[in-house]
């Protein structure tokens, strides 16, 4: 087997194991391109590897696990997070490890390397897949080198090759991935070129920063931009970029650096080295008789190509296809900094405002007319903040994401969810507000009379301390039933709730504190002194990030509320005499009854289940979903299916959802354990789930059609399956 | 020998042993039976078996109705085989029955063969060291050896 070719041994005969990036390079240099010295570790390592420790399987099970089309994004987040950890905690194979380590070892001797991807058929014409594998850049040492490999491995799995699996082909008896082990070339200018603009067929495009390009590749730092005529070479503009910024080598990996001042004022390439370019891109694309995108570092006045593919592009999908969408959430960490300044001071507090601003109006004194123009605005502010809901706050979500792989390859935890504990101690508004519910209990379990009294007449109320308590409560968080979505209860819910709170012992409330302190300074203290700001500061950016998760979702909760409001209002004037109970309100059926009085909708006729024919009667006994909140519990199920359902919610039921709403977790401390059909781990249930140590169990199909209120269910939050029936 | 098969010699011991493991070693998955209230409940469960034949191992997680059936009922038979579905089966195939009584193994026991286990079966890590898994063993009594469609012998393992 051959495990690995050095670069000047790769022949036409290895392109299949050697990858397209490794052979179109090997092919280049032959051509008498300057490339950097480089050894191709071969899809047979990477067979030998997976089939050797049963990776292999383990990722079909994983894949397997739940049919793709059912799979959310986050749920292949998820997925891809866990292979990922299964590539991280997997050592190699003993003779790979030999014969990878001696070669490593003998060409490199503690020269840096970048670790690139080299996926078979990655970068063939058509089916160029830029960024949806991993390279790693700056890597010294026969170890680190080694590790990264096992990275590029895993990368073969990433959420976003999982997105484009069927353009990939991914598939897992057959792909498989080649890596590129290159020394480094630490350049004093790079970039990227395009033989042909992607906009323009009669131009060539060439980006340039200064520094290492992976700044440029990652889109962390704006690149100077070159548009040259294609038949004569000639540039036909430029467009300066603002260079205040470049990507530096760091002792391990790169670092982001400020650019010295006088530097700045100049473009990064000259015009005798954006022709050199140009022709180097030409080139290229003579011998592969396609346009291509070559990646190259000027050294010492030396040109180096270190990639050249042909070009086609992601990310310009058709309309309706949201994975360039999904793609984009992967934002820097430069760029999550900005995103969350104006999140955290312009639009919570601007939510904020608009929600009180809507509270204040009177609904009752408005006129039918007034009342439908209320019903429009507070329709189209609510479609707005939605629209700001998915463009900047899903995204910011990412920021997690970024802290959870950052975490992950510095701690290496058995549990690759172990950052989610850390990012636990940021006390999000609902665990606010989940405890002052539990001080309110503390009253009634400490008080009979007040009990006694609560549960024969809510209305009259001698302790004094706790009624202001529960005014205090109301103020702040809303009544609860109306802080959700759909308000039809009357405040006597959040009273049920509290009676139900204080009949379970307080001892089961998990406190925040859980080694927080301990798994930060343990997380801190895997970095090196120059990073511990970079680190710290990840740290916080992850924090917020973590926090806002759940409150984002409160602050639109209370948008949406206001405009519920309105229908309600809208639907008491149409519906005095209480003889129309909708099961849902549309805001175009309200404003049509208020217009016109002879319309009623049709009402959602309860269909009536029809007898099977069949002598056969199918039950579902045990699903299978995501494994969100480690533990093992058993209980009765509660089908939350509207706000309502929460009310009769009792201590020690499992809570079986749709999608847990924020507005929806004040039950949650009465639970045994949760199930939800939506998947993932960054979820508010899997959230709020792991903060009370509840076993979680997450995106199981049809999870509320299949279960029923009071089943008997085992929640099996390790493996993620729930087993219905004893 | 801790083996006894009726009315043989030691060597022939020893070849059924070898058949034996050649077949354990070929074959991932077995059918394991299980009872209660006197009804027989079967499943497929991925095995292992140890080097003196005196120990199948296996996992499953305890909300199951196999780990049920065991707790009130530590009796019970597996079947593997190597079938190909042909008709060839008929002369070809051998099926062992292997009868035995079932305990739980916990702490350092069920560390150490969760170790031993993974040898043949490294792709159910994450199963087999979930809490929520539990590793059985089986104490092997006899091996019901069935081949040639109708030649039947038995192995008894001796305590």
């Amino acid at each position: 087997m051959k495990f690995s070719i050095p670069i000047e041994h790769i022949t036409p005969a290895d392109k299949d194991c050697v990858g397209g990036k490794a052979y179109s390079l090997s092919a280049l240099n032959k051509q008498g391109f300057r490339i950097p010295y480089a050894l191709s570790v071969t899809t047979e390592a990477y067979n030998h590897y997976t089939h050797r420790n049963g990776l292999h399987e383990r990722i079909s099970l994983e894949l397997h696990r739940k049919n793709f089309h059912e799979m959310r994004w986050e749920e292949m987040w998820d997925a891809s997070l866990r292979i990922r950890n299964m590539f991280l905690t997997s050592k190699l194979p003993d003779d790979l490890e030999q014969n990878l380590r001696g070669l490593i070892e003998k060409i490199f001797s503690g020269k840096a390397v970048v670790v690139r991807s080299s996926a078979p058929g990655e970068d063939s014409a058509g089916a160029s897949f830029a960024g949806l594998h991993d390279s790693f850049v700056n890597i010294k040492g026969a170890d680190a080198i080694l590790y990264h490999i096992r990275m590029v491995w895993a990368s073969l799995w990433s959420d976003a090759a999982l997105l484009y699996r069927q353009e990939l082909g991914l598939d897992v008896t057959k792909s498989t991935m080649a890596v590129l082990v290159q020394e480094i070339i630490k350049g004093e200018k790079s970039g990227v070129v395009f033989s042909q603009n992607p906009d323009d067929e009669t131009q060539a495009v060439i980006e340039s920063v200064y520094g290492l390009n992976q700044g440029l590749v990652d889109g962390t730092v704006e690149p100077d931009r070159w548009f040259l005529a294609r038949e004569s070479g000639r540039v036909v503009s430029h467009i300066p970029a603002l260079r205040d910024k470049i990507m530096a080598p760091a002792p391990e990996g790169t670092t982001l650096v400020q650019l010295p001042k006088k530097i700045q004022a100049l473009p990064p390439l000259n015009s005798e080295e954006t022709a050199r370019v140009f022709a180097l891109a030409m080139q290229s694309e003579i011998v592969w008789g396609y346009p291509q995108d070559v990646e190259w570092t000027f050294h010492n006045d030396q040109l180096y190509t270190l990639q050249s593919r042909p070009i086609t592009t992601i990310g310009q999908g058709r309309s309706g296809d949201e994975r360039p969408w999904y793609l984009s959430l992967k934002r820097s960490f430069e760029n999550l900094k900005t995103l969350r300044k104006k999140i955290e001071d312009e639009l919570i507090p601007q939510m904020e405002g608009v929600a009180n601003e809507l509270a204040r109006i009177d609904l009752n004194t408005l006129s039918d007319e007034e009342l439908i123009g209320q019903i429009k605005e507070r329709e189209a502010i609510f479609d707005h903040w939605e629209k700001v809901y998915w463009s900047d706050f899903i995204p910011f979500a990412h920021g997690m994401r970024l802290f959870g792989q950052v975490y992950n390859d510095t701690i290496r935890p058995e549990d690759p969810y172990e950052f989610m504990d850390l990012l636990s101690g940021a006390g999000m508004v609902s665990l606010r507000r989940n405890s002052l519910l539990e001080e309110l209990a503390d009253f009634i379990r400490n008080d009979e009379q007040l009990r006694q009294t609560l549960e024969q007449n809510r209305e009259f109320l001698k302790n004094e301390d706790f009624s202001s308590k529960l005014d205090s409560f109301v103020e702040s968080f809303g009544d609860l039933s109306c802080s959700t979505a759909q308000c039809f209860q009357g405040s006597d819910a959040v009273i049920r709730i509290l009676l139900e709170l204080a009949s379970r012992p307080k001892d089961k409330i998990r406190t925040h504190d859980k080694n927080t302190e301990e798994l930060s300074q343990n997380y801190l203290s895997h970095f090196p002194d120059d990073q511990q700001a970079f680190a710290a500061e990840l740290l916080d950016l992850a924090s917020a990030s973590y926090r806002l998760r759940d409150n984002d979702n409160m602050y639109l909760g209370r948008i949406e509320g206001q405009m519920l409001y309105a229908l309600r209002e809208g639907l008491a004037r149409i519906n005095s005499q209480g003889t129309y109970a909708p099961d849902s309100l549309s805001a175009k059926e309200v404003i049509r009854m208020l217009q016109d009085p002879n319309y009623t909708p049709k009402t959602s006729a309860q269909k009536e289940e029809q007898e099977q024919a069949m002598p056969f009667k199918s039950v579902p006994r045990q699903l299978t979903g995501q494994p969100a909140g480690p533990g093992v519990c058993q209980g009765l199920a509660r089908v939350i299916l509207s706000p309502a359902d929460l009310a009769a919610f009792k201590a020690g039921e499992i809570m079986i959802c749709d999608a847990i709403d924020p507005n929806m977790t004040f039950v949650v401390p009465l639970a045994a354990g949760i199930v939800e059909r939506r998947g993932g781990m960054l979820i508010h249930g899997a959230i709020i789930a792991r903060e009370y140590g509840l076993p979680c169990v997450t995106g199981v199909p049809d999870a509320t059609a299949l279960i029923k209120t009071g089943d008997a269910l085992t929640v099996d939050g390790y493996l993620g399956i729930v087993v219905i029936g004893t | 020998m801790s083996f006894r098969l009726e009315k043989a010699k030691d060597a022939d011991i020893q070849k059924t042993i070898d058949v034996l493991n050649e077949l354990f070693d070929s074959q991932s998955l077995a059918v394991l039976s299980t009872q209660r209230d006197s009804q027989p409940y079967c499943n497929l469960v991925a095995f292992i078996v140890t080097g003196d034949l005196k120990g199948l191992i296996f996992a499953t997680t305890r909300a199951t109705r196999k780990y049920e059936n065991i707790s009130s009922n530590s009796n019970v038979a597996l079947l593997v085989d190597n079938r190909n579905n042909q008709i060839s089966d008929f002369h070809d195939a051998m099926a062992v029955n292997i009868s035995g009584t079932v305990v739980e193994l916990k702490g350092d026991e069920r560390e150490k063969y969760i170790q031993f286990y993974l040898t043949k079966h490294p792709h159910l890590e994450d199963f087999v060291r979930s809490p929520s898994c539990a590793l059985m063993m089986v104490a092997v009594e006899s091996y019901i050896i069935v081949n040639r469609f109708q030649n039947v012998m038995v192995l008894h393992v001796e305590k």
